[in-house]
């Protein structure tokens, strides 16, 4: 049972902990972890490395057959053959193999058809499917969101497309009452498998109406789930799951990251919504993070691995539910958590990952969860002022010696 | 009653023969093209045009085309069913009035009493595979659509064994069974959904290659028609050629605005047109005008045509809701709608015209009370939700809660189907 720390992460207190952890005090030899283990490669959440979670039977395995492929370590990425493509490449995948694979999912947006979509995750897609599958809608998102929920209660499975996740806010009304309540409020008699997909975030001085973060508002909407994708191999994965997911769920994707390359596999294989991703295990402190942040992360995990620090980096994928489980058993192990997202610091994703963290793994904790969050303004225009409100590697190096002293 | 058929209601030709008995014919090819096939300038659309440029006037005052005796509109039939019906509609809301007087019932409450005609008039010419989306005066749409008395009522008792299983509530009648697809508490919040069904009938025909000709219908109030919701479904609905008719039921008042204190134009039948569908004007007091309408509009989605803007002038008696005390509104205009009851035109109908007697329509009146007294005993006599129903219907597939701390899916929690665990 460890005990309390108070103030700041005191190196002093840990003499305290009954859970001594003699590692803690010793300075950490460089890991035998290649420096160069990218934060490209991708370890599937379930299976790789973690021993803890082979072993006894994960009842949540029984019920996702369908995960299977993606738990096993090997495939085809890794062992050479597989095929390299761009983030936007493998949603195009994922989507066209699940439209070839069912006729009933369809693809719901404003220049998603002829046009190929603005990051041209639906090029090619109308040529193929006819415009009746793939369908350009006129300026309307309500309206056009409510059509895709209509749609889906009666039979289709719509991928509706946000041209930005930020216009979607004119979706609130259909996205709230309909698609997470009505399942509820119709008794359970019509689902909505709905795939809400868009890019988000904060991209390169696109101004503040174009770079906002959704998942903070949505968060709270009951009936439906939400993912952030960050690779190409969970794009393509939680793409595949969230269509044929029966629930409604939001796939948040990330204006910056549609054109990062990776090999995956050929064979098919789909990630598990509600789990989150083993990106570098470690020892020291527990980086929590999703989508665009991952890269500032592991770009600052570099320096810190060079400082000495072994930190166990997690992009949690889930955002709405939390992957407890994967979360909880690093913070056990670890007793520190750092959150870096790009949310804002009020109401965001981060804010109640902390009150999870807190409500459920307080006694494992060695000090305050510290989460670092975008600054509580809208996004300038000017690229300075745009950099500074958003967590640059550089603070999180910061943030981790920190917590670590 | 005038039974005739309103001059400003030009759709398809004037012949008054029922469509509904032709053979289906077979649907138009898909045009390759999903868009307007409107070139400006805007050519003569003969219908809408005519509608248009007609003098606006109220339609009793419209000079009625004298229709031969021995032409009636319906059969005796029918004419029960219509009768039925509209007496389950009223019977129904008035005994909701006295059970919310009693505590059977709680919050927001919207009585359809005086609006039976429109109701009756469209939906009793649906097939099960059509559906219906409605708003929150909602009672009346589930019943005609078929859902049984029962389980409405059951449903306003926060019963399970309501068709929802008391988790939605008067404003939420839903039913996968008879096609119902709600019930929204926000204006204007269904009529998306409703071009969704009418998508998906389309999307079924042509990229399915089924057989599918069914049609939406989709019911709100005068206040919607000045929500963006609307606007944008007329112009997707007649873009992609939809199968739904949109049907404003305007019964002057939108809780205590009145209809010409909201909308800069009024006749909210002209704005089908702009969008490239007609545009229809019926009075929805007169349940066979309703039906005649309604004939047209669904053939002519059956068909491919597309959708139609059909708006009924009608009133409801109570008002906005069991909570609203109605102090607005005229008592004249009150009188002058009361005076136009759609069931007593439509008793009036049957009786002059020989195709029913009075004992014949007591009979249904009374087996109509039996059946709403029935309903509110079984909803009296069923169990309210437990604790196990809380999580359930959350979601579709409860792994939508996640991943507990201990590894397990928080749904695989035994606490789960008792309603306390932790999600």
């Amino acid at each position: 049972m460890a005990a309390r720390i108070h103030g700041g992460a005191g190196a002093g207190a840990a003499t305290a902990l009954s859970t001594f952890n003699p590692k803690k005090l010793v300075a950490p030899s460089r890991t035998n972890l290649p420096a160069a283990r990218s934060s490209k490669r991708c370890i599937v959440a379930g299976g790789g490395s973690d021993a803890s979670k082979s072993l006894s039977v994960r009842h949540s395995q029984k019920l996702i057959a369908s995960a299977a492929v993606a738990t096993k370590a090997e495939t085809s990425a890794t062992t050479g053959t597989g095929h390299e493509l761009l983030l936007f490449e493998a949603l195009q995948e994922g989507l066209e193999e699940e439209m070839d694979r069912d006729p009933h999912v369809c693809v719901m947006g404003e220049d998603v058809g002829h046009y190929g979509g603005s990051y041209k995750v639906t090029k090619g897609l109308a040529d193929k499917f006819g415009d009746l599958r793939v369908l350009d809608t006129p300026i309307c998102e309500n309206a056009f969101t409510g059509m895709g929920i209509g749609a889906a209660m009666t039979g289709l499975r719509p991928v509706i497309e946000g041209m930005n996740m930020g216009f979607l806010l004119l979706a609130f009304n259909q996205i709230s009452n309909n698609c997470g309540m009505l399942h509820y409020t119709s008794g359970g008699q019509f689902t909505i498998p709905v795939v809400i997909r868009g890019p988000g975030g904060v991209g390169r001085q696109l101004g503040a109406e174009h770079s906002q973060r959704l998942e903070s508002y949505f968060q709270s909407i009951p009936g439906i789930q939400m993912v952030a994708c960050s690779t190409p191999y969970n794009a393509k994965g939680l793409m595949k799951a969230a269509i044929r997911s029966e629930n409604p769920v939001i796939l948040f994707e990330h204006v910056l990251l549609y054109n990062l390359k990776e090999k995956i596999p050929d064979e098919e294989y789909i990630c598990n919504l509600e789990e989150a991703e083993m990106v570098r295990p470690g020892e020291h402190i527990t980086i929590l993070t999703y989508s665009r942040m991952r890269y500032h992360v592991m770009q600052a995990a570099k320096t810190l691995v060079n400082k000495g620090y072994d930190p166990e980096v997690i992009d949690i994928r889930s955002l709405k539910p939390f992957d407890l489980y994967t979360i909880g058993n690093s913070v056990k192990k670890t007793h520190r958590v750092l959150i870096v997202e790009e949310c804002m610091r009020t109401g965001g994703i981060g804010a109640s990952l902390t009150a999870a963290i807190n409500e459920n793994f307080h006694d494992y904790l060695d000090a305050p969860v510290m989460c670092l969050s975008s600054q509580d303004v809208p996004t300038p225009y000017a690229g300075t002022l745009e950099e500074w409100t958003v967590v640059q590697p550089a603070q999180i190096v910061t943030a981790v010696e920190q917590l670590c002293q | 009653m005038a039974t005739a058929f309103s001059a400003t209601l030009p759709l398809h030709g004037s012949s008054q023969e029922n469509r509904l008995l032709l053979p289906p014919t077979r649907l138009p090819p898909p045009s390759s093209f999903l868009g307007s096939t409107r070139s400006l300038p805007i050519r003569r659309l003969n219908h809408a045009h005519a509608a248009r440029r007609s003098p606006v006037v109220a339609v009793q005052e419209i000079v009625k085309e004298k229709k031969p005796t021995n032409s009636l509109l319906i059969t005796k039939e029918e004419g029960l069913v219509l009768y039925e019906d509209m007496i389950l509609g009223r019977s129904f809301e008035d005994m909701c009035a006295q059970m919310y007087y009693r505590g059977k019932m709680f919050g927001f409450v919207h009585l359809y009493n005086g609006q039976e005609a429109v109701s009756t008039g469209f939906i009793k010419l649906l097939t099960k595979s059509d559906s219906v989306v409605s708003t929150y005066r909602d009672h009346v749409h589930a019943l005609s659509k078929g859902v049984s008395a029962r389980a409405v009522m059951s449903e306003l008792f926060g019963k399970v064994t309501g068709c929802c299983r008391g988790q939605g509530g008067s404003m939420h009648m839903f039913s996968k069974e008879h096609n119902m697809l709600g019930g929204f508490a926000f204006i204007g919040e269904g009529i998306p959904v409703a071009t969704g069904a009418a998508f998906t009938s389309k999307y079924k025909r042509e990229v399915l290659k089924q057989d599918c000709d069914d049609v939406t219908v989709a019911f709100f109030g005068d206040g919607t028609c000045n929500n963006g919701q609307f606007y944008e479904c007329l112009n997707m609905a007649a873009l992609y050629k939809l199968p739904i008719i949109f049907v404003v039921e305007n019964n002057l008042w939108a809780i205590g605005m009145s209809h010409l204190r909201s909308t800069s134009d009024p006749e909210i039948w002209k704005k089908g047109p702009a969008f490239g569908m007609p545009g229809v004007h019926v009075d929805g007091m007169d349940v066979l005008k309703v039906r005649e309408v309604a004939k047209e509009a669904v053939s002519r989605a059956r068909r491919g045509e597309g959708p139609t803007l059909v708006e009924c002038e009608t009133y409801r008696f109570r008002g906005h809701s069991l909570a609203d005390p109605d102090e607005l509104r005229d008592a004249a205009e009150k009188a002058k709608y009361a005076a136009r009851d759609p069931i007593t035109a439509l008793k009036k109908y049957l009786i002059e015209n020989k195709l029913a007697n009075e004992g014949e329509l007591k009979t249904i009146e009374k087996k109509i009370d039996d059946l709403v007294e029935e309903a509110v005993e079984f909803a009296d006599a069923s169990p309210q939700p437990g604790r196990s129903q809380l999580l359930e219907n959350v979601f579709a597939d409860p792994k939508g809660f996640g991943i507990g701390p201990d590894g397990r899916y928080r749904c695989e929690d035994p606490k789960f189907t008792e309603g306390t665990a932790q999600v």
